[in-house]
C-alpha cells in the first residue's frame, strides 16, 4: 500500500509499505478514504517530538471503510463507514473507566505520561497513522463509530480531532455567562474553541494570532474580535487595555509547542529543540487574564521541560486545566451541534492534497502558504 | 488622576447585551449549563465506553524485546509495532528506555539523539538502495511554485519568515559539521598510516 513516510525533519515522502495486519483479536484494518494534516503533525515533521522514527507514517485524523476485523470484534463489520478518534483507548483501564479516554493506560508501553495516538511517534505507542491507504485500528469495538448517513466526509474527518479538541478547550475554561475569553491561535482548533466559547455563553471572544488570513477566518467563521500580535509592541498590555485593565476571565492556548512571538523561546524550542515547546502563547495567556482566572491548554507540547511563567500563574491564583481531548466523549453533543449548524467544521478546509503530493502538503501547512488553514489528504485508493 | 473601574469591586459591563449575542451568534449559550458539556464532570465511573467487554484486554502476542517506559509495571496489553528498534539509533533509544524514567531529561535527550542518528543513518543507507532520498523533493519545496510561495511572503501570509535566516544554519549545519568531522578523521587516519 502507499503511505506517507517520515524521512527526517522537514522531509516526508510516499512509499510502498506492507499493508497493516491484525495484531490483536479486537483490531480492525480500515481502508482510509480521507485524512488530514493536523497542526500538531508539524511538531513531528519539524523533528520536535522525541522518538519519531524514520519510516513512521503520520496521521491521527482519518475516516475510512472497515476492510478486515479481528476475531473478537462485535460492533463493526467489513464495509462499515467509520470515523476514528485520534485517541487509541481500551475502554476498561482505570482511566478509561472514569472517562479519561485520552489517558488510557493500556495502549502505550513507551510512556505513562501520554496515551496512545495514531501516527504520533513511538512516544505515543508506536502506531502508524492514517495518512496511508490502510491503517491498523486497535480496540475496534471501543474507538471507531459508524458515520451517520447525514454527515459529510469532511465534517466527519474534522470531528476526529480538530473540532472536539477546540470544543474541549472551551470546556476546560469553565466559561460562565458573560465571560471574556481570549483564544491564542487561529488555527482550526483555536477557531473551534472560539466558536465553542460562544456556545457556552461567553460575553466576548477575542482571538490573537499573527496571520491575517486566519484572523479574517476568526472574524467571519467564529464571529470573534481579532488582534494580530505583530502589530502591538506588547500584546499583553494591549489585552489588559481592552479588558478594562483587569484581564480576561478565561484564556485558551490553542497554539502549543511552536508558538512564535518571542525570539528566544521560538528558537530554543522550534529550531534547536532544547525545550519541549515554546510556551509563548501560554505565557501570554497567564499574563493576559485576570487574577483567579482559568487557563485552558489544548496546544500540544513535547515531554521535555518548557520555560513557563508559573510564578505569575501561582501569584495570580490561576487555574490551569489541560489534557488531550477524549474525543469520543464529545461526539454525541458535537453531532447535534454539527446537525443544527452551530458548528460547520468542513468550512475550515482549505486544501485537498493527493497522498502522492504529501511532501508539498506538509510544506504548505508548515509555512502556511496559500492561506492554508486545514489541508486534507486524499489517499489514492479512496 | 481618577481611578478607573479596574480599582472598584464592579465587574465591567458586557460590551454587547446577551439578547444581541443570542441574535447574532447561532447557538449562543446552548451549552451554558455545565451539565450539557460532555466533559463535565471530568471523571465519573458511569463513563465507561460501550464495547469494552473485558476487564483486562487480551494481551497482544509478542516475542523478543519491546521497549517500554520503566514507569510501566509491564508491557501494555496492546502496543504499536510500526518501526522496531534497530542499529545504533536503536541502541541509544533502548538505553533511554531501559535506564531512565520519563521524569529524567536524559530519557528524552537520548531519544532525540537517537532520532538524529536514525535520520543520518537512514539517509546515508538510502543512497545505497533502490530508493535514495531526494533531499530536495522530500521538503515539498515544489509547493513554493504551485501554492503562492512568493505571494505569501507579502504581508502576514506565511509562518516561516521571521526566523528563516536561521534555517540554513540549523538544517545544513549538522551535515556540514559531520562532513568536516569525517574529512578531519580521514586525514588523521591517512597521516597516521603515512607516519606508521
Amino acid at each position: 500500500m502507499k503511505a506517507m513516510v517520515y524521512r527526517g525533519p522537514y522531509r516526508v515522502r510516499v512509499e510502498e509499505k506492507p499493508r497493516p495486519r491484525l495484531e490483536h483479536p479486537n483490531d480492525a484494518i480500515v481502508r482510509v478514504t480521507l485524512a488530514a494534516i493536523c497542526g500538531s503533525d508539524l511538531h513531528l515533521y519539524h523533528g520536535l517530538m522525541p522518538d519519531t522514527r524514520v519510516g513512521h507514517t503520520f496521521g491521527h485524523e482519518f475516516i475510512g471503510v472497515v476492510d478486515e476485523v479481528g476475531s473478537s470484534v462485535q460492533n463493526l463489520q467489513v464495509g462499515d463507514r467509520v470515523m476514528v478518534p485520534f485517541n487509541i483507548f481500551c475502554g476498561s483501564c482505570f482511566f478509561c473507566a472514569r472517562g479519561l479516554y485520552s489517558n488510557c493506560h493500556n495502549v502505550n508501553p513507551n510512556a505513562t505520561a501520554v496515551g496512545g495516538i495514531y501516527g504520533y511517534s513511538h512516544t505515543t505507542g508506536g502506531y502508524d497513522g492514517g495518512q496511508a491507504e490502510f491503517v491498523r485500528v486497535p480496540f475496534a469495538d471501543v474507538g471507531p463509530t459508524k458515520i451517520p448517513d447525514w454527515m459529510s466526509d469532511e465534517d466527519a474527518v474534522l470531528l476526529t480531532d480538530a473540532t472536539p479538541t477546540g470544543y474541549f478547550g472551551a470546556q476546560l475554561g469553565d466559561i460562565v455567562e458573560g465571560d471574556v475569553v481570549i483564544v491564542f491561535g487561529a488555527g482550526p482548533v483555536g477557531l473551534v474553541a472560539a466558536k465553542s466559547a460562544w456556545l457556552m455563553g461567553a460575553g466576548r471572544v477575542i482571538v490573537v494570532d499573527h496571520m491575517d488570513f486566519r484572523l479574517e477566518k476568526a472574524r467571519t467563521w467564529a464571529q470573534a474580535e481579532t488582534y494580530n500580535f505583530t502589530e502591538y509592541d506588547d500584546i499583553v498590555v494591549h489585552m489588559k487595555a481592552i479588558t478594562d485593565n483587569l484581564g480576561a476571565d478565561v484564556a485558551i492556548d490553542a497554539v502549543g509547542a511552536e508558538a512564535d512571538g518571542n525570539f528566544l523561546q521560538h528558537v530554543t524550542s522550534a529550531k534547536l529543540k532544547l525545550q519541549g515547546g515554546s510556551p509563548v502563547a501560554l505565557n501570554w495567556a497567564i499574563d493576559s487574564v485576570r487574577k483567579g482566572a482559568n487557563i485552558s491548554v489544548i496546544g500540544a507540547y513535547g515531554p521535555l521541560f518548557s520555560a513557563v511563567k508559573f510564578g505569575d500563574a501561582m501569584n495570580k491564583g490561576l487555574t490551569l486545566r489541560m489534557n488531550q481531548c477524549p474525543v469520543k466523549r464529545q461526539w454525541p453533543r458535537l453531532f447535534e451541534h454539527v446537525r443544527n449548524g452551530y458548528l460547520r467544521p468542513s468550512e475550515l478546509v482549505t486544501h485537498r492534497v493527493p497522498l502522492d503530493d504529501i511532501a508539498e502538503g506538509y510544506h504548505v501547512m508548515s509555512a502556511k502558504l496559500d492561506g492554508c488553514i486545514k489541508p486534507l489528504v486524499v489517499p489514492s485508493a479512496a | 488622576m481618577p481611578l478607573t473601574a479596574a480599582y472598584t469591586s464592579q465587574k465591567p459591563p458586557l460590551a454587547e447585551p446577551v439578547e444581541r449575542l443570542r441574535d447574532r451568534i447561532p447557538g449562543w449559550g446552548v451549552d451554558l449549563d455545565p451539565a450539557d458539556r460532555p466533559s463535565f464532570p471530568r471523571e465519573s465511573l458511569d463513563l465507561r465506553p460501550e464495547g469494552a467487554n473485558w476487564d483486562l484486554p487480551e494481551q497482544q502476542p509478542h516475542s523478543g524485546y519491546r521497549e517500554r517506559s520503566i514507569e510501566h509495571a509491564d508491557l501494555t496489553p496492546v502496543f504499536g509495532t510500526a518501526q522496531p528498534l534497530k542499529g545504533v539509533s536503536g541502541a541509544v533509544r533502548r538505553l533511554a528506555y531501559d535506564r531512565y524514567s520519563e521524569g529524567r531529561a536524559a530519557h528524552w535527550l537520548l531519544l532525540m539523539a537517537g532520532d538524529r542518528i536514525d535520520v543520518v543513518g537512514s539517509t546515508l543507507r538510502s543512497f545505497a538502495s533502490t530508493r535514495p532520498d531526494n533531499l530536495i523533493a522530500e521538503t515539498g519545496i515544489k509547493a513554493e511554485f504551485t501554492h503562492g510561495g512568493a505571494r505569501s511572503r507579502l504581508g502576514h501570509g506565511r509562518a516561516d519568515l521571521h526566523h528563516q535566516w536561521l534555517d540554513p544554519l540549523i538544517v545544513a549545519g549538522p551535515w556540514v559539521l559531520a562532513g568536516f568531522g569525517a574529512v578531519t578523521a580521514a586525514r588523521r587516519v591517512a597521516r597516521l598510516r603515512r607516519a606508521g
